[in-house]
């Protein structure tokens, strides 16, 4: 099988995944208004989540919820179910006196409410993990150029870190385009995807690294050296990350509402980066060895 | 790079395999014995608690520089302390920030408002507005009683209700609560709550002159600026102590207190973000997160021994010590287990099996190029382990930076999947290997052909 020939065909697979997610920005900012359902996190503002009462059947009443706030008046709310007896309610920043009148005033018509969780965040607390976010990639991409740099050449610490950002991308763009909301968490998952994503990169540059090493005078191309590390390495790329998904995929189906978006996040990132390590970062280095065809010397 | 040397490894020892084994045994022993002996914290977000953003603010006189946000930090700790609060952490976040996590806090209003107020106390000489008080421009208060005075009113309540209200000229402050040497929750001779406070030598000589100055005249008693009192001086009082009372309710006085104790903000903070999480949605989302686990636990197991057979079998068992040993470095590290931090843990499971499959990978290619057994293991680790130790490092690198960047829950993610991975690296090059070496001396193993390997190990 010839993965790198083909590489054009990969780079149109991706182009398109790359073109859906800035379809998934444009919608967004055209329909919603914001690039991505940024949440308040970033934004600033509350979340209060309530349980109540089986037989309040609060699910199918949102309507009636939304009617108590109204005499609230905030600026604008947000109403969704988390659960069949739970509810979060989004609004500006809420201090607790009003929380506290916001619950007595829907006791009133729903009977008991329990408060699981409220989170209130400040507008300047967003603002500030906008750039942290910012310089967290920015400085998670410096070093994994650095070492791999160090441990590999340049070219690979290039092809290593194009490979990484194409998952962090298409995973952003498939996330504003399912419009799940995006919170720390998700600044965390993207991180986290760069951090995994490489690491079946580095497998097969490690096998071309090595397959350099011991070829017979240069006689092979670098592509063709390439396309049998890759190839050499399928199966254990396929696995390693399979047994990661395998993890993902239970965490997504068992696992809290609280890490749902998280899981999903790593789901579609561990997927691509399990799909850019085989057809994306070798092809990648092979254009930029600029060799394709031509024998590669021995590195002295 | 240098090429692998190949060698012939000898047969282990009788001895040497038991004193392995019995070594391997005795490190989950006392891995256990560490989880056991040192649980794991658990995070806010499972456990329940609030946890609060503090932001120093800088004023006119004071800027919020390092020395006023440690000193917040002081105060900050000091009142949850007085609050009763156990184990509660206080980190400072970024150049003015405090981030306050409150386990368990079952009342998280009341620590916000005990917490978020600046609490200084004044004492200010003063005297009653003469008449018209309307006429008094602040200009002309000055003229009059010296330059910061300023026109204030004295509310009076009875039963709680507003009975009235008295224009008063508050001059100097001459003693604010960092001259405070204690203060008791207490009832003045009514019966009303009051809170009793005694200043400590220098605050007693201060306030000794001011009362010998205002005989006939109020004291004005100012928390963060607002009148909560202004008694008037009858004679001078020499002894350091006094009472503050101010229509408060017994909740009103014993939060004072705490604030007194614990001495007032050296500049004011604004609440800039807090999270409040019952303990009902975390009791949830570990139970949640605990089924999650075990299936999937379950389902690698399944794929590893079903793909790999034996080999997978002994990947298995590094995994089982893996699980332990990871818990047991959490713990010695103190940390706190959050969900995020759960969810790391949960898929370093999945990565930790990553190091094997590299590795089984490698020797079935070692083994279709006929290679005896024995050396094809040797190969395949020593093959394997560059592989593993670069991907793995190029993990911890986002790993660190996730670690920097985070707070709280996320900080709790980052060291899980850094603790998870160096582990995961040990128990793989380490404990799978001896467990091969194990397999191939008990000659369980002793052909590329065996049926205990998996099917395409050493066909080409």
């Amino acid at each position: 099988m010839n993965i790198i020939g083909k590489r054009n065909l990969w780079f149109a697979v991706s182009a398109v995944l790359i073109a859906l997610g800035i379809f998934g920005f444009s919608y967004n900012i055209l329909v919603r208004g914001q690039a991505m359902n940024f949440g308040i996190d970033f934004t600033g503002g509350s979340i209060t989540t309530l349980r109540f009462e089986q037989s309040a059947n609060v699910t199918s009443r949102l309507a009636e919820v939304r009617k108590v706030l109204s005499s609230f008046h905030f600026k604008e709310s947000v109403i969704q179910k988390e659960g069949d007896n739970d509810v979060s309610i989004r609004t500006e920043p809420l201090d607790a006196e009003i929380r506290t009148q916001m619950m007595a005033e829907l006791e009133k018509t729903f009977g008991r409410v329990e408060l699981l969780e409220a989170d209130t965040i400040g507008p300047v607390i967003g603002a500030e993990l906008r750039s942290q976010a910012f310089w967290a990639l920015l400085i998670a991409t410096i070093g994994i150029l650095i070492y791999v740099s160090f441990r590999f050449e340049f070219k690979y610490a290039v092809a290593a870190v194009i490979a990484l950002w194409h998952d962090a991308l298409i995973t952003v763009g498939l996330i504003a385009l399912l419009y799940r909301s995006v919170d720390t968490a998700f600044i965390a998952a993207i991180l986290t995807i760069m951090g995994y994503s490489i690491n079946d990169t580095i497998v097969i540059f490690d096998r071309i690294r090595e397959n350099i090493i011991n070829q017979k005078k240069g006689k092979v191309s670098f592509s063709e050296i390439a396309n049998t590390s890759v190839l050499q390495t399928m199966a254990r790329s396929i696995n390693t990350v399979l047994t990661v998904l395998v993890m993902n995929v239970c965490l997504l189906l068992f696992g809290g509402a609280t890490l749902k978006d998280f899981a999903l996040t790593l789901l579609i990132g561990f997927t691509l980066g399990g799909y850019s390590s085989i057809f994306i970062a070798s092809p990648i280095l092979v254009m930029l060895e600029g060799s394709l065809g031509k024998p590669t010397k021995k590195p002295s | 790079m240098r090429p692998v040397r190949i060698y012939n490894r000898k047969i282990m020892g009788e001895n040497l395999i038991k004193l392995k084994i019995l070594g391997g045994l005795a490190l989950v022993a006392l891995s256990i014995l560490i989880i056991y002996n040192l649980p794991l914290t658990l995070g806010l977000d499972i456990q329940g608690g609030t946890r609060l953003v503090l932001e120093a603010r800088s004023t006119d006189s004071v800027k919020a520089g390092d020395d006023a946000v440690s000193g917040v930090m002081a105060v900050v700790r000091n009142r949850i302390d007085a609050l009763g609060v156990t184990e509660p952490i206080i980190q400072r976040k970024g150049s003015n920030q405090i981030v306050v996590e409150l386990p368990g806090v079952k009342n998280p209003e009341h620590a916000i408002k005990v917490l978020g107020e600046t609490a200084l106390l004044e004492f200010a000489e003063a005297e009653w507005s003469p008449g018209d008080e309307s006429v008094l421009t602040q200009e002309k208060v000055e003229q009059v009683y010296g330059k910061g005075a300023r026109l204030d009113k004295v509310i009076s309540y009875k039963n709680g209700e507003r009975e009235s209200e008295r224009p008063i000229i508050i001059k100097n402050s001459v003693l604010t609560g960092a001259d405070l040497k204690g203060a008791w929750p207490s009832v003045d001779e009514y019966g009303n709550p009051v809170v009793d406070i005694e200043f400590n030598a220098k605050g007693a000589g201060i306030f000794a002159n001011a009362t010998e100055r205002s005989v006939g005249r109020p004291i004005a008693i100012l928390l963060d600026k607002k009148i909560i009192s202004a008694p008037t001086v009858r004679e001078p009082i020499p002894s350091g102590k006094a009472q503050i009372s101010g229509n408060f309710t017994i909740e009103e006085v014993q939060d004072l207190v705490v604030q007194l104790k614990g001495g007032s903000l050296p500049v004011p903070v604004d609440i800039v973000g807090t999270k409040i999480v019952g303990p009902t949605l975390g009791r949830d989302s570990l139970d949640k997160s605990k089924i999650a686990g075990a299936v999937g636990f379950l389902a690698i197991v399944v794929f590893m021994i079903l793909y790999y057979r034996l080999p997978g079998v002994l990947a298995v068992i590094s995994l089982v010590i893996y699980f332990f040993l990871t818990l047991a470095v959490l713990s010695v590290l103190r940390t706190t287990l959050t969900l995020p931090g759960i969810a790391g843990f949960l898929l370093s499971i999945g990565m930790a099996v990553d190091a094997n499959v590299i590795i089984f990978e490698r020797l079935k290619e070692e083994l279709r190029l006929g290679k005896n057994i024995r050396i094809a293991v040797d190969v395949s680790f020593k093959r394997a382990f560059t592989a593993i130790l670069d991907s793995n490092v190029t993990t911890i690198i986002a790993a660190m930076t996730l670690f920097w960047l985070g707070t709280g829950t996320i900080k709790g993610f980052a060291v899980t999947l850094i603790a998870g991975i160096s582990v995961s690296m040990f128990s793989a090059i380490v404990i799978t290997k001896f467990l091969m070496d194990l397999m191939i001396d008990w000659k369980m193993v002793d052909s590329a052909d065996s049926g205990l390997l998996y099917r395409g190990f050493g066909k080409k």
